[in-house]
């Protein structure tokens, strides 16, 4: 067997995800990467700042207070929120845990990981404002 | 056995997303909303470059923005693939793969020039 794939494929409309609230809650946590993908560029961007001086330092923190930066930066911190919330609800479906021969419940992987979050959001805090 | 490269790009996306998760919330609302909307005082200069320099603050940063970006490429190429149709599946791979990689680079860069 060789040569095309004469399969039929029926054509899927480009906007088939508004149809259904769970496919468009789909699409948008997929889109979430892009947005992840800004912060990771807006970090370095104000990493370079700190380490270019007080002055640009001074000059980044004006600069992000831009209308269109707040608004994309909020926009942004939305979707990372739906990624945080969606990826610590869909770990227990990709790790299945037993502890002493039982399975260890959902509930307690996801709230593991609210409770790590909390630290890990706790441990920045004191490192950059000490 | 035929090498592979799609498991290692799939255990950098659930890395890259594990990442995503934890720490990027805190930096994200510290640096992008909360100091330069003064919501809260931003730290003093010296104080951030001092924590910025470090080799370990450069090594967390660089090993956790780099998962980072190849999570959302390989998250976007699903994007595109599946939820925009967008079927050129060279030139997608190519784009969301490429755009990580310089990321990377840039990331070494400006990680690099605050050490």
């Amino acid at each position: 067997m060789s040569g095309e794939d004469l399969r039929y494929r029926p054509p899927v409309p480009v906007l088939w995800w508004t149809r259904k609230l769970s496919y468009f809650v789909f699409v948008m946590r997929e889109l979430s990467s892009l947005f992840i993908a800004w912060l990771v560029l807006y970090l370095l961007l104000f990493v370079r700042a700190v380490a270019d001086g007080e002055a640009a330092y001074d000059d980044f923190l004006d600069w992000a207070t831009s209308p269109w930066l707040v608004v994309l930066n909020v926009v942004a911190f939305g979707f990372l929120l739906l990624h945080t919330i969606t990826w610590f609800s869909l770990t227990p479906q990709a790790m299945v845990l037993d502890v002493r021969g039982r399975r260890v419940p959902p509930v307690a992987i996801i709230g593991a990981q609210y409770v790590a979050l909390g630290v890990v959001s706790a441990f920045v805090y004191w490192l950059v404002t000490r | 056995m035929k090498f592979r490269v799609e498991p290692f790009l799939w255990l950098a996306f659930s890395g890259g997303g594990v990442m995503a998760a934890m720490i990027l919330p805190v930096l994200a609302f510290l640096f992008a909303l909360a100091y330069p909307l003064g919501w809260l005082d931003p730290p003093d200069h010296a104080h951030l470059a001092a924590v910025v320099g470090h080799p370990i603050t450069f090594l967390v940063l660089f090993g956790a923005f780099v998962m980072m970006l190849i999570h959302a490429a390989h998250r976007f190429r699903f994007t595109l693939y599946d939820g925009l149709q967008v079927k050129h599946r060279f030139l997608v791979g190519a784009a969301c793969y490429g755009g990580a990689a310089i990321g990377a680079l840039l990331a070494l860069h400006m990680l690099g020039s605050a050490t």
